[in-house]
């Protein structure tokens, strides 16, 4: 029928072609040689000016990765990966000798910041969103530092948290997602660039949302950032997280950890809005996305809520998990994965119950469009000790024409009697009754679209922070869902 | 206000409105019945300009404009509104949030300001409270979990929102009991006005004991077979459509 290849061709502009973030900044920039050999996890080192420890846990990780094979057990499909034809390192070469405040910052890069949408310059800031920005392979501003700090809260890159505060970084690094954990959190742990640290001191509510913008700005140069979150006793954070890239032909590696760390009482909500470049229409360009995401709730009563939206990556391979190991520690995982012409996602997550009345919600949605294909898969996994463990999961697949597919994989090993663990799945198709209902009052073609999907997708947004929610359903096409009422 | 002339229309290639013509005035209420299948609904769609349904002749002029020209959403923000005969769920898209998009869709193509959170809400309230229809019902998704009654209270709602030239109620009463009955003819009757048209379909002369209509006009085998005053209702609701559905060709 003809509406579906128009609705097709308007999910494409909404979900891919009107890429906006695709420029790319004129800046000068040092790199390491091309290629990856022991050589280069030294340069890297030694740009950072890190200790021997750090050094050596690199070389280990490398060591490691050297022997290991590329995952293929995933749902996605793509030429294989010359590791050795890329960079590994990338930085604004103003920030060679450190900008000591915003104002040495380059103009050019604030300015690209602020193209993003993200202004870093503290008359324009977000009010109440302290950003760490992060281009290619630097952190080039975190903002509201000083007030942070008034709560004894950390929040600075990574690379400053490894000569600031070894004693964490050396005890929680690699605690959760350890150095040999995968094929990419493995290439990560050699090569890891920067990204994000965050301290929340006992008892401490974060006074503002943390967030960090990442950006790949220079061509063949992979990103691989490594974030690190502990919230003490009692603290209570929540932590944003945003990423485009320039519109480029070639395939681009974006290789993350993250790693959050909960103590009794504690609780994170960690959202992301990922919008790396897709690719064209045709599959052309586009960023692999191979990301390794994990949260140890080791306290009592603590508490990890993943929010994703994901709409960009010509490949995506991410699924961000929570270790439920303190009794009565709760998980919970909201998706929308959006995916269009030739991407590919492989998304979902990993409830591992340990603790006794642990509980976990999954609710995952995926709306698949043009000729791409979106799998959700899962694992839940209830231990012998998990008493009483409790997890729902539900999975609903939206489809907009004909040559997209959706897949629902569960996992699903249930090892104590008294656990209980739910599942629900649905597909559906986008309606032609639905669009010629709303379009019978008026609404466009694309806005009937997009409030239809948003609609889909609701269950999840509303689990966005605010400041990021706007941003989300733009993305998702969205007009006025959530404003009245 | 709308003049149908000698409309043909299939739908997926099957032949459903066969020769209809119709002509409805500034302020008239006509009412259509007739036994299953035979148009009703294809017809309110073929004014709507749904996808799907296509004219192969004839014509139909709205307010002096050939209406092929517009598309679903143009003929909408001109002023032509349908209450679906089986309204559309749209889960998770509040009906305050689809109701305020569509009014100001509406606005915009008519050239008036967008209306804020406050003066739409303002609005709202007017016709919800005169509808009976809760802040529950407006906080669900569109027709999600509505009883049979609510969904067409709802469209009537919208209805009165939109503020439509011309309306084609397609079996508004059906489901409805008594009481919401009235309540959907006074919703009605408060839209009639010397510029406003309306089409009702309807299986049941009650119907138009509250919404009293000027013509009252028999579709059978996708042709008007018979036209008259309201008093044919009545006479239709006596004798049924043995005489129509019989299948010969009524001239
Ligand atoms: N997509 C389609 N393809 C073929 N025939 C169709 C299609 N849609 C509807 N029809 C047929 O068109 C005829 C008219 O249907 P329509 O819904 O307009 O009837 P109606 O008068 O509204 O009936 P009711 O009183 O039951 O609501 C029916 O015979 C129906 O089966
Ligand atoms: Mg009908």
């Amino acid at each position: 029928m003809s509406y579906t290849s128009e609705t097709a061709e308007q999910v494409s502009s909404i979900a891919g072609d009107k890429y906006k973030y695709g420029f790319v900044t004129d800046i000068e920039t040092e790199m390491a040689p091309k290629g990856l050999n022991e050589d280069i996890v030294r340069f890297i080192s030694a740009k950072k000016n890190e200790p021997e420890w750090m050094l050596q846990w690199r070389l280990r990780a490398y060591e490691r990765w050297l022997g290991m094979d590329e995952p293929v057990w995933a749902k996605v499909d793509y030429p294989e990966i010359d590791f050795q034809d890329a960079y590994y390192y990338s930085a604004p070469k103003s920030m060679e000798d450190g900008p000591q405040s915003l104002d040495e910052v380059d103009p050019e890069l604030l300015r690209t910041y602020e193209k993003l949408g993200i202004p870093l310059h503290e008359q324009a800031m977000l009010a109440g969103v302290a950003v760490d920005a992060v281009f290619d392979s630097v952190s080039v501003a975190t903002t509201f530092r000083k007030e942070l700090a008034k709560a004894g809260v950390i929040f600075c890159p990574i690379s400053e948290a490894v000569q600031e505060h070894p004693e964490l970084v050396q005890k929680y690094m690699g605690s959760v997602v350890p150095y040999s954990d995968n094929y990419y959190a493995t290439l990560n742990s050699a090569v890891f660039t920067d990204g994000s640290f965050v301290y929340i001191p006992k008892g401490v509510r974060c006074p503002m949302e943390l967030s960090t913008y990442f950006r790949i700005n220079q061509a063949n140069t992979g990103q691989f950032e490594r974030t690190l979150i502990i919230a003490d006793e009692g603290s209570y954070v929540s932590y944003l997280e945003g990423c485009t890239a320039p519109q480029r032909d070639e395939h681009q590696l974006h290789a993350a950890v993250v790693e959050l760390v909960l103590m009794d009482d504690a609780e994170i909500k960690y959202s992301t809005v990922q919008n790396w470049y897709p690719g064209d229409e045709n599959g052309k360009g586009g960023i692999y996305n191979f990301v390794t995401k994990r949260a140890a709730c080791r306290g009592r009563n603590s508490k990890v809520s993943w929010t994703q939206v994901e709409t960009g990556s010509a490949v995506t391979w991410k699924y961000p998990s929570c270790i439920l190991q303190g009794d009565n520690s709760v998980g919970e995982f909201y998706s929308v994965a959006i995916t269009n012409n030739l991407q590919q996602a492989d998304t979902g997550t990993k409830m591992i119950h340990i603790g006794e009345n642990t509980s976990s919600t999954i609710i995952a949605k995926g709306i698949s469009a043009g000729r791409s294909q979106s799998t959700y898969r899962g694992l839940v996994r209830m231990q012998p000790g998990a008493k009483g463990g409790r997890n729902y999961t539900q999975c609903d697949s939206l489809l907009i024409g004909d040559k997209c597919g959706a897949h629902t994989v569960p996992y699903i090993e249930n090892r104590n009697r008294t656990a209980q663990i739910e599942h629900e799945a649905t597909t559906a198709k986008i309606s032609e009754d639905q669009l010629f209902y709303c379009r019978q009052r008026g609404l466009s073609d694309e806005e009937a679209l997009s409030m239809i999907v948003n609609g889909f997708c609701k269950q999840v947004l509303q689990e966005l922070p605010m400041e990021f929610a706007v941003e989300a359903q733009k993305l998702v096409g969205i007009s006025l869902e959530g404003s009245v009422g | 206000m709308l003049e149908i002339k000698g409309l043909h229309a299939d739908v997926d290639g099957t032949e459903i409105l066969k020769g209809i013509d119709l002509s409805i005035g500034e302020g008239e209420v006509h009412a259509i019945m007739g036994p299953n299948g035979s148009g009703k609904s294809t017809l309110s769609y073929v004014l709507s300009g749904r996808d799907g349904y296509n004219v192969t002749a004839g014509s139909i002029t709205y307010r002096g404009r050939d209406l092929s020209e517009l598309n679903t959403e143009e003929r909408a923000a001109e002023g032509i509104f349908l209450g679906f005969q089986y309204p559309v769920e749209l889960p998770g898209v509040s009906s305050t949030t689809f109701l305020k998009t569509a009014l100001n869709a509406v606005r915009r193509h008519r050239g008036e300001e967008e209306l804020d959170a406050v003066q739409f809400m303002k609005r709202l309230r007017v016709h919800t409270k005169a509808l009976n229809i809760s802040d529950d019902m407006l906080r669900r998704g569109v027709n999600v979990g509505f009883s049979g009654g609510e969904k067409k209270r709802n469209e009537i709602l919208q209805m009165a929102l939109l503020e439509p030239y011309f309306a084609v109620l397609d079996e508004t009463d059906s489901g409805l009991d008594i009481d919401a009955l009235k309540v959907v003819a006074e919703g009605v009757n408060a839209l009639r006005g010397p510029k406003r048209s309306m089409l009702v379909i309807t299986h049941y002369q009650r119907l138009l004991d509250y919404i009293v209509p000027d013509y009252v006009h028999v579709l059978a085998h996708g042709r008007i077979a018979r036209s008259g005053g309201k008093e044919l209702a009545l006479e239709l609701e006596e004798k049924g459509y043995g005489e129509f559905v019989a299948g010969t060709e009524a001239a």
